[in-house]
């Protein structure tokens, strides 16, 4: 049984900078994994190869044991990887649902025809997508929100609807690029919340977050990137006696309190 | 290969041309992410103040014809950039925190307004700059008779933009241009009074313009309304053609374009001379989709 | 709510007055008002382009002379009937869109719009320079017959008032459900944001380039329509300034498709008005452009959100389920 993801040593380099080197790891299939590392450490990097916005020179990424290196960041998400952005990507000025049909785009068929002429098959089709996102919206407590700007909403709502918008797509991976960021305390105790749920719903979560406390509560697995190089992996026990672990990051100032 | 030289020649001087006109552009485009349209139509609104200068005011009689051409260069950029100045404020700066694309339509207005005003003031004829005005000297260069005025345009256009990329580069204010440009928020923060760089951006950009608007007038010896437009679009094609926003991109996008053009109409066909400038363009924008001295910078994502 | 029925009873008292306008004034007010029906036709196309996919696009004029030129020459040369050539009309122009805009689509706004302006300038020269000796050179096509529909004759401008108007209403209906659905909202999703609305999972370059043949294809069939008025078309007639004036209508109508007739009627029925100004009209055309940006720099009527009545009753049902 192979894993759902595995990301086979890559290479990433921008103008001659390497990014990532040869970086290896693999997620298993319904579990959360937690990538971390200091800033700058080519987390967002990593993941944006794996979503296609970037094409590692060296290496490749297998999903469901198929190549998805090269591919356009529209396929991949077809294929069953959906992602939230760290700088919140939203359709500000559109609605939340509409945001949320974004999501499911993907997962719709009507054409240019079907849509020109208002085909039955098109509108039947719009309202189960419809009846789709808001149950999305209820998942993450946003339901009654739904006619809302995007835009407006609170910092911490808006990362709960890029959630949202992804879940559905209907993945079978979700990957989280700080989803805590900016949230204060109960903001984040939700988001465990919901992140929990997701596995609950068979959806394998892989995910990069600076807040420790909750790296530690609902991983199982980390990955630990330095300049571009791995340097631990394993469960957070592990990890967070590994020597390199802690000379990389927790020595860092921010690491120390965290702890 | 003397048929060859002269056409090069030719073709860089009609090139610095665009160059100083793509300038306008460039500039204007990197402090405002704005295409000012009305730039050529100010280019072209030089030619005729020019004109009115050297004609009407008899400065080409009462003066030696350097100093007149010299002092109706200086005059006139004065004067194209007090316009590009006003422009600014009425048409532009009511609409900076609009979509880019109203800001495009009210410079299309401009454009069109400039155009008429031109033809309405003077008349939609031709008209003809003072020949006496054109040096007709010969030099004599690796053995080919080379029209002087040829190579006094490109000298004029090159010394002009090394003015202006030593402005850009060494002094202060060039400085802040450029901080202007990365982002307008930051420079604001760092002290820099952004207003008043873009309003030099606008007497700097349209003043250049106007100095070319003359050059084409003694060059050519004629003039017409309508030559902001086919300068204008030439120009513009330029600056993107170099990456629209970089100054030395403009600079290098503008003589190439006017090589291309006339290596196009002398062994190519004539008919086809203005359709080749865009050909060169999409051919080139299909290999680097943002111009040739772009950096091309991933998406932050 | 309110701005909603304000839109809606315009929107009904325009079309009633379109409905009847002929009856009520001379031929050359109608002649004015065809006009008026192209350009309005024009910009609902652009405005699925750039209004909703946000592609910096002028070059329209492009693709309503390459319909323009296919009716033309199929029905002078082949002696095809008008409304023959209108569906082949559209499918040049679409196909010419198709093929250009392939390698060009994904640039970046403002390379793109100065592309565009090219293809106009290129299609422009080419047909002045009688491509493939079928253009009829500078001059153009002479003879274009009269359309005509089951025996009936399409020749007084009251008759093309209501064919162009009719077609109109068409695309406004056609337009009205292609914004409310999957296609429409990708398109609004690619104009907010491209990077985010790949990352969901829209294929942005394949709706894009699916925005700009349809948007062409709708030109390509004005410009059959165009050519039936006329009778006579030459390049000078596609030329950029075309271009820019349907633009200028997209822009200033602020997207919504009331806005975009209210806004052809503003651009073509101004320089109208003033035609007592004869020479210094185009003057204030100019000054006009600028004054009414300065006026709305949102535009006209920007888009109302729309309107999702499934969803309403839904979320009520949700939170009921919640309360209980």
């Amino acid at each position: 049984m192979s894993s759902l993801l595995e990301v086979a040593s890559i290479t990433k380099i921008f103008g001659g900078l390497v990014a990532l080197n040869e970086v290896g790891f693999t997620v298993e299939k319904g579990s959360i994994v937690g990538l971390i590392g200091p800033n700058g450490a080519g987390k967002t990097t990593v993941f944006n190869c794996i979503t296609g916005n970037y094409v590692p020179e060296r290496g490749d990424i297998l999903f469901r044991g198929q190549s998805i290196k090269g591919k356009k960041p529209h396929t991949v998400v077809e294929m069953g990887i959906a992602r939230t952005f760290q700088s919140i990507r939203l359709f500000g000025k559109l609605s939340v649902l509409e945001n949320v049909l974004a999501g499911r785009h993907c997962r719709l068929k009507s054409g240019l025809f079907s849509s020109l002429f208002h085909t039955p098959a098109q509108r039947r089709e719009e309202e189960e997508a419809i009846e789709r996102c808001l149950e999305e919206l209820k998942f993450v407590g946003l339901e009654s929100h739904w006619e809302d700007e995007a835009g407006a909403l609170a910092y911490g709502s808006q990362r709960l609807l890029e959630v949202a918008r992804a879940l559905a797509t209907d993945p079978e991976l979700i990957i989280l690029d700080e989803p805590a960021g900016g949230m204060n305390d109960q903001e984040t105790a939700s988001l465990v919340d919901v992140i929990a749920a997701i596995r609950a719903r068979g959806i394998t979560v892989l995910l990069i977050e600076h807040d420790m406390r909750l790296v530690m509560r609902i991983c199982e697995k980390l990955v630990v990137l330095e300049h571009g190089n791995l340097i631990a992996q394993g469960d957070p026990a592990t990890v967070r006696s590994n020597p390199d672990v802690i000379e990389a990051y927790l020595g860092t100032d921010d690491g120390d309190e965290e702890y | 290969m003397e048929f060859f030289v002269q056409q090069l020649l030719n073709g860089l001087a009609v090139g610095g041309i665009y160059a100083l006109v793509a300038l306008g552009y460039t500039m204007v485009y990197g402090v405002l992410k704005l295409i000012n349209f009305a730039h050529g139509d100010l280019f072209a609104v030089g030619a005729y103040l020019g004109l009115t200068l050297l004609v009407s005011c008899h400065l080409g009689q009462t003066l030696p014809p350097f100093f007149a051409v010299l002092l109706v260069f200086v005059l006139v950029a004065l004067m194209v950039a007090l316009v590009g100045y006003l422009l600014e404020r009425v048409a532009y700066r009511p609409l900076r925190g609009a979509g880019r694309l109203s800001a495009v339509v009210s410079a299309l207005g401009a454009s069109i307004f400039f155009e008429n005003a031109l033809m309405l003031i003077y008349g939609a004829r031709v008209f003809v700059y003072p020949d006496f005005l054109r040096p007709d000297f010969t030099v004599t260069l690796f053995g080919y008779q080379i029209p002087g005025m040829r190579l006094l345009v490109i000298a004029v256009s090159v010394v002009l933009m090394i003015a202006l990329q030593i402005f850009m580069l060494r002094t202060k204010v060039g400085a802040a241009m450029r901080a202007v440009a990365i982002d307008q928020g930051a420079a604001r923060l760092m002290g820099i009074n952004v207003n008043r760089i873009i309003s030099l951006v606008f007497l700097i950009g349209p003043g250049l313009g106007g100095a070319a608007g003359i050059l084409v007038g003694i060059y050519y010896g004629q003039i017409d309304f309508l030559m902001g437009w086919s300068y204008g679009l030439k120009a513009f094609t330029a600056a993107i053609l170099g990456g629209i926003g970089n100054i030395p991109g403009a600079m290098v996008g503008g003589l190439l374009l006017g090589v291309v053009e006339a290596m196009a109409s002398a062994y190519f066909a004539v008919a086809w001379k203005d359709a080749v400038a865009f050909f060169v363009l999409i051919l080139i924008l299909i290999v680097r989709p943002t111009g040739f001295l772009c950096e091309r910078t991933a998406d932050k994502l | 709510m309110n701005t909603r029925k304000v839109r809606f009873i315009t929107g009904l008292a325009l079309g009633i007055v379109l409905a009847v306008l002929p009856f009520f004034v001379n031929n050359y007010w109608t002649d004015v008002c065809v006009s008026i029906g192209l350009y309005a036709l024009l910009a609902l196309s652009l405005n699925v382009i750039l209004g909703q996919a946000g592609i910096f696009h002028m070059g329209h004029a492009a693709f309503y002379a390459v319909g323009a030129y296919t009716t033309a020459i199929l029905n002078t040369m082949f002696q095809w009937p008008i409304f023959w050539t209108m569906p082949l009309a559209g499918l040049a122009a679409g196909l010419v869109a198709l093929v250009v805009a392939r390698p060009i689509i994904h640039l970046r706004g403002d390379y793109l719009l100065i592309v565009t302006i090219g293809i106009v300038e290129i299609v422009r020269i080419a047909l002045v320079n009688d491509i493939f000796g079928i253009t009829g050179g500078s001059n153009g096509i002479f003879g274009i017959s009269r359309p005509q529909a089951f025996g009936f004759r399409i020749v007084k401008s009251i008759h093309f008032y209501y064919l162009v108007w009719g077609m109109c209403g068409i695309s406004l209906l056609l337009f009205h459900f292609l914004w409310n659905s999957r296609f429409g909202r990708a398109l609004n999703y690619i104009k907010h944001d491209d990077i985010a609305a790949e990352g969901c999972g829209v294929d942005v370059s394949h709706y894009k380039l699916m925005a700009f043949v349809l948007g062409a294809f709708w030109a390509g069939m004005a410009g059959t329509l165009y050519s039936a008025k006329m009778l006579t078309i030459a390049p000078a007639s596609f030329n950029f300034m075309e271009s820019v004036i349907i633009f200028a209508v997209v822009i200033l109508s602020g997207g919504s498709q009331l806005g975009v007739l209210v806004s052809a009627f503003l651009f073509i029925g101004l320089p109208e008005v003033m035609r007592g100004l004869t020479e210094s009209r185009m003057l204030f055309f100019g000054l006009a452009m600028m004054l009414m940006m300065v006026w709305r720099p949102q535009g006209i009527l920007p888009p109302l959100p729309r309107v999702y009545k499934k969803a309403l009753a839904r979320a009520q049902a949700l939170a009921r389920e919640k309360s209980e």
